[in-house]
């Protein structure tokens, strides 16, 4: 009988933790899947956040190295810097990215690192459970902010995308979401086309990717889908940022 | 040869390619050093990270992936770097750290001063961890023991500090260096990150979510740090042998201390010096072997009292231990000191000693 679906070789034959309906399986899935097709398994280290990913080192079946929270694309640098010719990712949620690890991240692109970041922005902090995030949408109801985001008291929904999009190093920003087949189809493209940018040694490539999380959203799977295509594309459009390839 | 410039050769010839820092004074001709030399060097990376926290984590990587490695910094920078020092020691990975002290706390002054001896020897960072440290004391000493740090480094998988100051790094001295290693010529670390390579996927991770397994890993970490605390106590002792009263102190205050004794025993008073050079472990063995016959110690530190503490541990209250400070970068002179030593010295019971 002919196979037409299996687990990408990349990814370990482990049962994800994430909550059903949560972008992270599926993200796992599309870079494992990138990972196995650029035949570059036995080069990658990846390097997991702080956040609910944390355990991706359980799933991934690359080598992985942890880093403190934000401070992933500092970590990757110091790996890259060692060995240039290994393909090095950070995976890191928007909490980990665009709040703490931001000067990391801003200056990682601007040196325009060899180094490709996968950043999964779901509106919250998703692990500690549920409280506003750089990235929550005005209006949007966390536990830290309940009666929904404020701008005036809680500062404005941060696009971290957009700011680094005049970041000389950066050859390859694209925001994705992972809410249908099409748009899943094309977040792999993208994920694909950054750890190329890397592989062709441009600079700095980061895929921003639109996950839902239905669990501290208190949204059901098909809603939270469907909150990210109707409310997030709002504040989050879907678009290549920067690309100089 | 300035102290900094010293540290950066001895580095270089220890077989360290990879630096990551950030400016801060007094330490800068450190990594102006690394970067002019690496300049010249194909093997060799040099960043200017954007914070201390950044590079740090740079030097996390680069240990993850194998590679000889420092960074250097001073007082609030270290504070910094406490995060990614916690997370080394945690996930045994071999990191150099100087630490050219300021005075403190919060931005305080660029002065010489002692006033990270906690900070260093305790940890500094999260956690139930130790940080080796070594306190050099002279340009020879800058040369040897940035040496021994790596050394130290890679045998213990854990973080070493050099923990000097702003004089001991603008100071001129003639040394002699040891032979440069290729890094190349080291041993092949089985651990690192460089991907799973006909072999499989490996992990380096800090997180150990069960609470069984964080304490098999921290009473792991433990049993290493006692049989670092065996093994790597290293002291110098200067006239201790017919003592009546010494003086103990590191680093620049060391060498401050080592005149006063040369002055009082010039005018016949028995005293003596004990330097310790690791100040984590604490060299107490040694320590404690002088009460036997020294009737009393002074602890001088450029601090209001810290390392105080480890000598009174060591000395088990078997003998009068006193302070004397100067925090905030106040440098006293030997005479300064002598004149403490001396009133100590004719206090000891109430006599000379004979
Ligand atoms: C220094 C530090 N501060 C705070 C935390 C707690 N913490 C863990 S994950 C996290 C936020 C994660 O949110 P995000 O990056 O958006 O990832 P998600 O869980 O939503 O996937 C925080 C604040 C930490 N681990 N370290
Ligand atoms: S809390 Fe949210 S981000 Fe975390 S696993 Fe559950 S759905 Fe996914």
């Amino acid at each position: 009988m002919k196979k037409v679906f299996e687990r990408p070789k990349s990814l370990k034959p482990a049962v994800f933790h994430y909550c059903p309906g949560c972008g992270h399986s599926i993200i796992h899935r599309l870079v494992a899947e990138v990972i196995d097709e650029l035949g570059i398994q036995e080069r990658c280290i990846g390097v997991p956040p702080a956040g609910c990913a944390v355990l991706a080192y359980n799933y991934f079946d690359v080598d992985m190295g942890e880093a403190p929270h934000g401070r992933a694309t500092a970590v990757a640098t110091g790996i890259k810097r060692v060995l240039p010719d290994r393909v090095v990712f950070t995976y890191q949620g928007d909490g980990d990215i665009a709040a703490i690890g931001t000067a990391e991240t801003v200056h990682a692109a601007n040196r325009g690192e060899r180094i490709t970041a996968i950043f999964v922005n779901n509106a919250v902090y998703g692990m500690t459970g549920g409280q506003m995030a750089p990235t929550t949408i005005t209006g949007q109801a966390t536990t830290t902010s309940p009666g929904g985001r404020v701008p005036l008291r809680d500062g404005y929904p941060v696009d971290l995308s957009q700011m680094l999009q005049t970041a000389a190093g950066a050859a390859y920003i694209e925001r994705c979401a992972v809410t249908n087949p099409k748009n899943i189809n094309h977040a792999k493209k993208a994920i694909r086309k950054a750890f190329q940018v890397q592989l062709d040694d441009l600079g700095f490539s980061m895929v921003e990717i639109l996950s839902p999380c239905p669990t501290n959203w208190k949204m059901s799977s098909v809603d939270a889908s469907k909150w990210v295509d109707e409310e997030m594309t709002k504040f989050f459009p879907l678009k290549v940022i920067r690309d100089v390839t | 040869m300035r102290g900094s410039h010293v540290v950066g050769e001895a580095a270089i010839r220890a077989g360290c390619r990879y630096y990551f820092g950030y400016p801060i004074t007094p330490q800068n001709e450190l990594p102006e050093y690394m970067a002019t030399q690496f300049a010249a060097m194909p093997d060799a990376t040099f960043v200017q990270a954007e914070s201390e926290l950044a590079s740090i984590n740079m030097v996390i990587g680069a240990s993850m992936a194998g590679g000889r490695v420092m960074t250097s910094s001073s007082s609030p920078g270290i504070s910094l770097k406490q995060e990614g020092i916690s997370y080394l020691a945690a996930m045994e990975l071999p990191g150099v750290i100087v630490n050219m002290m300021r005075g403190g706390p919060g931005l305080g002054n660029i002065a010489p001063s002692q006033s990270d001896y906690f900070q260093a020897t305790r940890g500094g960072g999260h956690g139930d961890y130790r940080t080796l440290v070594l306190g050099p004391a002279s340009g020879q000493e800058l040369a040897d023991l940035t040496r021994r740090a790596f050394e130290l480094a890679d045998e213990y998988l854990t973080p070493v500090m050099l923990l000097g100051d702003g004089m001991m790094g603008q100071m001129m001295e003639p040394v002699e260096f040891p032979e440069p290693i290729d890094p190349k010529s080291l041993p092949r670390k089985p651990w690192i990150l460089d991907g799973a390579r006909g072999r499989k996927s490996r992990l380096i991770r800090s997180l150990l979510l069960d609470p069984r397994i964080e304490e098999e890993h921290n009473w792991k970490l433990y049993r290493k740090y006692e049989a670092i605390t065996d093994r790597e106590q290293r002291s110098e002792s200067y006239l201790t042998e017919d003592a009546q009263l010494v003086v103990v102190a590191y680093g620049t205050a060391a060498r401050i201390a080592k005149g006063a004794v040369n002055r009082l025993r010039g005018n016949g008073l028995k005293v003596g010096l004990f330097r310790p050079i690791s100040l984590w472990p604490f060299p107490f063995q040694a320590l404690k072997s002088l009460s036997q016959w020294v009737r009393g110690f002074v602890v001088f530190e450029m601090s209001t009292g810290q390392m105080v503490e480890d000598v009174r541990l060591s000395l088990e209250g078997k003998r009068p231990t006193h302070f004397y400070g100067r925090p905030g970068g106040i440098v006293p002179s030997p005479q300064e000191v002598a004149h403490v030593l001396s009133g100590h010295y004719f206090r000891l019971d109430g006599k000379p000693g004979s």
